[in-house]
């Protein structure tokens, strides 16, 4: 920290705490007081994480073959990868989330869907939620795994053939990891953009932060204090993934300096 | 002319021009959604040129609030930032017109929508930028300053040209996000394609006719631009070594 507090850095500094200062005296935050809002918003914000974490696991679990397809694979799995990339990062997420919601969702009441026990979980948002994100988690890191398998050095493979490992295994333990520790720090830019897209699943009736704000709004006519108070929320949530992310590629050994 | 029942058209009638047709309807949002995405990223550009060199080359007071600046957008979903600009900006403008003793005025939807997302994309501009710029051979630059030439001048024949072949992959990628992007002011009601898209089905309920035409037609925004930036990106890099060999 040596060096930071340069003269000008202090007054900055002090300007910024004396807006947050105007901000908390003169803004109305009673309605922080009150336990309804403080319950919901915990468990928008618990939401906000758990469709982050879930969609991400999901979404890498279906871009590793993705990945894989596009890089090595036969022409008949590549294409329809290929396909599926452009298709999901040529269109907006809020239309794909739209069109799983509103669109699969019309097709199934008066089916046979109705009356399979399938129904009460089908009938609520949040798994069109979550099957839209971790779509396009796919289709975003399928793309991003791809370069990663194509950068392992090809050398490292053919020792492990030399070795006599079998193929999976070999995947297993030299290509995928190798590949992994590669994009280890894209993933994490792509972490904080996977928590910024969660806001678009309150247009689906998903409580989540953004829309736990949008209630509280609505309810107390404030207009700004619940905004400001949000933007604080994602910004503490995204430094959370700084952070993680950080310390996850510390903990990987490596020799590039 | 009555248009017969919405059950009784076809998917094609139902995308087609006129009455009983959602087509121009969608063509319309398109269309908004086009200028949207260009007047933001037009204005994200200056934002952006401003905030790199700013970052740069300013000095300590202006590097930190560019700092603050792209850290705080990049930080903020897009929807919290659209928000939270959507109802300050034009309480600012009118407070500033009421301060000058004018009348307040109601701000175009069109218009505060391009200023918002231009917010969001000059941050990230600004570091797609810097990025380009550092990748100038620092020489050059010297170079220039040795023969006297002006700041301004340096920026002009040094760096913009040697920078645009590094800037056009991340300059691209921002284009394409800036094209999408437009779809979050269906959010807060502005009639693009999105929001277009969204008020053909619910009336028709004709969700597998309206939304992938919607998605066709941002797929082909997007793969015509892929192409695009790739011509320019080549016209950018030509007199370079190919490094590939």
């Amino acid at each position: 920290m040596e060096g930071f507090w340069k003269p000008h850095r202090v007054v900055m500094a002090a300007v910024g705490l004396g807006l947050v200062a105007l901000a908390v005296i003169y803004g109305r935050w009673d309605w922080l007081a009150n336990p309804k809002y403080q319950l919901l918003l915990v468990k928008g914000i618990w939401l906000s994480i758990w469709l982050t974490v879930v969609t991400m696991a999901v979404g890498m679990v279906l871009a590793i073959p993705i990945g894989l397809a596009q890089a090595v694979g036969p022409w008949y799995l590549a294409a329809p990868a290929r396909v599926f990339c452009t298709v999901i990062r040529g269109t907006p997420l809020l239309m794909q989330i739209w069109l799983l919601y509103y669109g699969l969702g019309s097709l199934f009441p008066g089916t046979w869907v109705q009356k399979s026990e399938l129904w009460p979980i089908l009938r609520q948002a949040w798994p069109y939620a979550v099957v839209a994100l971790s779509l396009s988690v796919a289709g975003y890191e399928g793309e991003v795994m791809r370069g990663a398998f194509k950068s392992v050095p090809h050398g490292q493979l053919e020792a492990g053939k030399a070795m006599g490992i079998p193929r999976f295994t070999l995947f297993r333990r030299i290509w995928l990891p190798q590949a992994l520790q590669r994009v280890l720090p894209t993933i994490g830019g792509e972490t904080v953009l996977q928590l910024k897209s969660t806001p678009l699943l309150s247009t689906i009736t998903i409580m989540e932060t953004y829309a736990v704000a949008g209630r509280i709004r609505q309810d107390t006519f404030i207009i700004y204090e619940p905004l400001l108070l949000l933007a604080l929320i994602y910004m503490c949530l995204t430094g959370l993934i700084v952070l993680l992310f950080r310390w996850f590629e510390a903990q990987t050994p490596s020799r590039t300096a | 002319m009555a248009c017969p029942p919405v059950s009784q058209l076809s998917s094609f009638e139902l995308l087609g021009l006129g009455e009983c047709g959602w087509g121009d309807t969608l063509l319309l949002g398109l269309g908004n959604s086009i200028l949207i995405a260009l007047g933001a990223y037009a204005l994200g550009f200056g934002i952006g040129v401003a905030g790199a060199f700013g970052k740069l080359y300013g000095g300590p007071v202006t590097k930190d609030l560019a700092a603050v600046y792209t850290t705080l957008v990049r930080a903020v979903p897009e929807l919290v930032l659209i928000l939270i600009l959507y109802y300050a900006v034009p309480g600012l403008v009118n407070e500033v017109l009421v301060a000058m003793g004018r009348e307040t005025i109601v701000l175009p939807q069109f218009l505060t929508g391009v200023v918002v997302l231009a917010f969001v994309q000059g941050a990230y501009q600004t570091e797609v930028l810097r990025g380009a710029i550092l990748a100038v051979p620092h020489g050059q630059i010297e170079a220039a300053r040795a023969m006297g030439m002006s700041p301004f001048l340096v920026a002009r024949r040094i760096i913009f040209p040697l920078m645009t072949a590094n800037a056009v992959p991340g300059l691209g990628n921002l284009w394409l996000n800036a094209t999408k992007d437009t779809a979050l002011l269906a959010v807060i009601g502005f009639a693009e394609l999105t929001k277009a898209t969204y008020q053909a089905s619910a009336t028709t309920k004709a969700f597998f006719t309206f939304y992938p035409a919607a998605m066709a037609l941002y797929l082909v925004i997007s793969l015509v631009s892929i192409y695009g930036f790739g011509r320019i990106e080549k016209w950018a890099r030509r007199g370079q070594r190919d490094v590939r060999g």
